[in-house]
């Protein structure tokens, strides 16, 4: 056995770890080159905004993430638009116009979204007033154990290992 | 209130099933993206048509009811809901137009020649920029049209059963 063939091994299991970890996080993969416009700028607030548009037909990505036909037409749409004088809002409403609120990745804060948004403060409020509720009602004193009669001492003290009388000693075992 | 703090977690229990019995029901498909436009006037449409005859546009809806039917030649589902197409046709209480997606027109024109051609007019869309005007993120979709040019129901994916009875249905109601 060659002691040498665990190197290259070693070598690979390293890259294949950390290899990952070393690429830009999501790389604009998916935007082609034809698509870039000239206008760093505008190119910037295309970028910015396509990353908050849900691709449709991948729903969990973004238009900036996803390859789809669809997500690659929306981008170029919204560089159009960019190019046209829309301006960041104009170029979402066009968009939620004719795809509802769901192209947006965030959702807007409205009525019937309200339990979504506030839903989670409203549970913890309800928890913190009924822990204060709870730590506001006195624990009840527990009741004063009653003495151990004649009879129980002298099978306590059997029990310990001692035979000297009904009196009884310090407990064992507590610091005193 | 130890009582209801015991059976507290069994009330939530229950309304977790409730919530999961709803979410995960056939009823209910979160791929459906429901459209913002139900009950609103119908986008823009101006396509040229794939026989070379008139334009397609919104002036061709009013005053009947009609279907607008987004397909390709390249689609799979188009040719599954395709006979209920056909149906409607034969049926003559609406009038059918189709939204040739992203297809070339050749293939669309043989793919018509030998399934059967249900639409009274068909635009060419290429690029998908009807589609997104549309709020179409995928094919086949169908929109059912009022005669004052408003969208009255949906369907994403291809036509079931269910749909042609629905269909049939308020093709029926809005014709009154």
């Amino acid at each position: 056995m060659r002691q040498v063939s665990l190197v290259p091994g070693l070598a690979l299991a390293a890259a294949l770890v950390l290899g990952p970890l070393m690429a830009p996080p999501s790389a604009a993969l998916a935007v082609q080159p034809d698509e870039v416009l000239a206008d760093a700028k505008l190119e910037s607030r295309a970028r910015n905004l396509s990353k908050h548009l849900r691709c449709l037909v991948c729903q969990n990505q973004s238009i900036d993430d996803s390859d789809a036909g669809l997500a690659r037409d929306l981008r170029i749409l919204v560089r159009e638009r960019l190019k046209a004088g829309d301006t960041d809002e104009e170029v979402l409403a066009f968009l939620v116009a004719r795809y509802g609120d769901f192209v947006l990745l965030k959702p807007p804060v409205k009525p019937t979204t309200w339990l979504l948004w506030f839903g989670p403060f409203a549970v913890f409020a309800v928890a913190g007033l009924g822990i204060w509720a709870a730590s506001r009602r006195k624990a009840p004193a527990a009741a004063p154990a009653e003495p151990l009669d004649a009879a129980e001492r002298q099978k306590l003290a059997t029990l310990l290992g001692r035979d000297d009388g009904p009196e009884p000693g310090p407990p064992e075992g507590r610091p005193s | 209130m130890i009582r209801v703090v015991t059976y507290l977690p069994l009330a939530v229990a229950a309304i977790l099933a409730v919530v999961f019995f709803w979410a995960l029901s056939g009823e209910r498909d979160p791929s459906r993206i429901p459209s913002p436009f139900i009950d609103k006037p119908a986008p823009v449409l101006d396509l040229a048509a794939l026989d070379g005859g008139p334009r397609l546009t919104r002036a061709g809806f009013a005053g009947r009811v009609s279907i607008l039917n987004v397909f390709a030649s390249w689609c799979l589902p188009c040719l599954v809901e395709h006979p209920y197409l056909m149906a409607l046709a034969k049926d003559g209480k609406a009038q059918i137009f189709g939204l040739n997606y992203k297809d070339k027109p050749d293939d669309a024109k043989a793919w018509l020649a030998k399934h059967g051609n249900p639409y009274a007019r068909i635009g060419v869309d290429r690029q998908g920029r009807a589609g997104i005007e549309w709020g179409v993120y995928g094919v086949p979709e169908t929109f059912l049209i009022g005669p004052d040019g408003r969208i009255r129901y949906k369907v994403v994916g291809p036509i079931t059963n269910d749909h042609l009875k629905e269909l049939r249905r308020m093709i029926a109601d809005l014709a009154k």
